[in-house]
């Protein structure tokens, strides 16, 4: 069963979330990946603000491939999440709600998740066909510069990604590995 | 001698960048949908399916498979009868990468220097091996290599005393350790020999072999077999959600090394392992 969840992220909604879950994305979410945050961090402590409204933002692990002429994005899948760990408790207590990747997170980020009520999604790696076309529109927003690494807002709709970890901490790569060898 | 002008090597390189890209290999494809239908995990299955889909779907519409499109790895195996004529090689093979990431809209995801970051724009410098074989006939490879999977590859300069356990133990270790991270399900290239360098590119060479293909020694094949299936026993599955999954293949490839040494490296690649050859 999939649920829908419309974004921005609710604190609400993202407690009603559980490990597991497989949810359909519709909204905005920003991409950002190792660049993006290394800048967005360090011109916040120069006094400078995150070039998006942080308050229950989900932040998209992605550095899609270009558009074609006539299309919306290239491929876009997700990156590896555990290169973010490092900025990424920073951002949630910023009031970013979720952050869609793939791969492992750090106890750090997971003590973070719990603390600010927040949600990691995992989407399947390595399927930037199939989830470019749940990507509807795709505007610049901030750090052209940095190429494919640049902040975008994109349009999700109807966006498959799985919830890794809950609110409760509770992580869908420890539990799904074990849960699968004791039922063989 | 036979002369070949370095703009064809151009050509050939740009069309490998963007077919490679797009189509999933065949073999690759296969073991896919052959081990999903072995998969007993439900989770599993219909990330396989989506995987499956997915890679149907870029072909179709000519959308990269990944958006990672990877540092170019070109192999050259040049016949020494061959002179290459019209400019250097290495700087045509560049020019096909810069002409193929750029028509094919794909992306430029190489950073001139390690630390101080800066991004080319072009996807240069491709990553160039080079090997002398006899005849005249130029045998290229493009083999895109994400880093996502690259990131969870390791190398260990294991000791003769640490035997065939040292080696198998390594190896799994190293993808127990990568987990979801390298995007199960994976194929793990194995070098194992030579010296700290060779054995590095021995295990990236490792896989450009067809998965499923096994080495032709009877002792490593086994040894293939064994660690496909115990690494299928470790219960990562596919992205690591739990299940059988976790690899497609081992493909071990080795070389003779010093009596004090056992080098071992293993190279991790995603389940969009892409390469693509053609003979001039």
């Amino acid at each position: 069963m999939n649920r829908r969840i419309s974004l921005p992220l609710t604190q609400d909604a993202a407690m009603s979330l559980h490990m597991g879950d497989n949810v359909l994305l519709s909204g905005i979410v920003y991409t950002a990946r190792d660049a993006a945050h290394e800048r967005m961090t360090r011109q916040l402590a120069e006094g400078v603000p995150i070039p998006f409204d942080t308050c229950d933002a989900v932040i998209y692990y992605v550095g899609p491939s270009p558009a074609k002429p006539g299309r919306i994005i290239g491929s876009a899948g997700p990156t590896t999440a555990g290169r973010m760990d490092r900025w990424a408790p920073q951002l949630l207590s910023l009031g970013v709600r979720g952050m869609i990747g793939k791969g492992k997170r750090s106890p750090e980020v997971i003590e973070a998740i719990r603390k600010y009520h927040g949600i990691y999604f995992g989407a399947i790696g390595g399927a930037g066909a199939l989830l470019a076309k749940h990507i509807v529109k795709s505007e610049p927003v901030a750090y052209e510069d940095l190429g494919p690494e640049a902040v975008r807002r994109l349009t999700v709709k109807d966006f498959p990604v799985t919830v890794i970890i809950d609110c409760d901490g509770n992580d869908l790569h420890e539990s799904g590995r074990s849960l699968y060898l004791s039922g063989r | 001698m036979r002369e070949i002008d370095v703009s064809i090597v151009t050509e050939a390189v740009e069309r490998m960048c963007i077919s490679s890209n797009l189509h999933l290999p065949k073999d690759v494809q296969e073991k896919l949908l052959e081990l999903r239908e072995l998969e007993d995990g439900e989770i599993a299955r219909s990330i396989l399916d989506r995987i499956i889909e997915n890679y149907t779907l870029a072909a179709e519409e000519q959308t990269p498979i990944c958006q990672d499109t990877g540092m170019a790895c070109v192999f050259l195996e040049i016949g020494q009868e061959v002179h290459f004529t019209g400019g250097g090689l290495y700087d045509a093979v560049n020019e096909g990468v810069r002409r193929g990431y750029t028509k094919g809209y794909l992306r430029k995801s190489v950073e001139a220097d390690p630390v101080r970051r800066g991004n080319t724009g072009d996807n240069t410098p491709a990553l160039i091996t080079t090997d002398i074989v006899p005849g005249d006939r130029v045998k290229i490879t493009v083999a895109p290599k994400g880093f996502g999977s690259e990131n969870m590859s390791a190398l260990k300069m294991l000791k003769p005393s640490e035997g065939l356990d040292g080696i198998r133990d390594f190896i799994l270790k190293t993808v127990e350790c990568a987990g979801p991270n390298p995007c199960p399900p994976i194929i793990v290239g194995v070098g194992i020999g030579g010296n700290f360098d060779h054995v590095a590119l021995l295990a990236k060479k490792a896989l450009l072999r067809p998965a499923g293909s096994r080495n032709p020694d009877p002792f490593y094949a086994s040894l293939e077999d064994e660690l496909l299936s115990e690494i299928n026993g470790l219960g990562i599955g596919p992205q690591g959600f739990g299940g059988r999954t976790t690899a497609l293949g081992v493909n071990i490839e080795t070389l003779p090394t010093h009596i004090a040494g056992m080098p071992c490296a293993v190279n991790i690649s995603c389940h969009v392992t892409r390469h693509e050859t053609e003979v001039i």
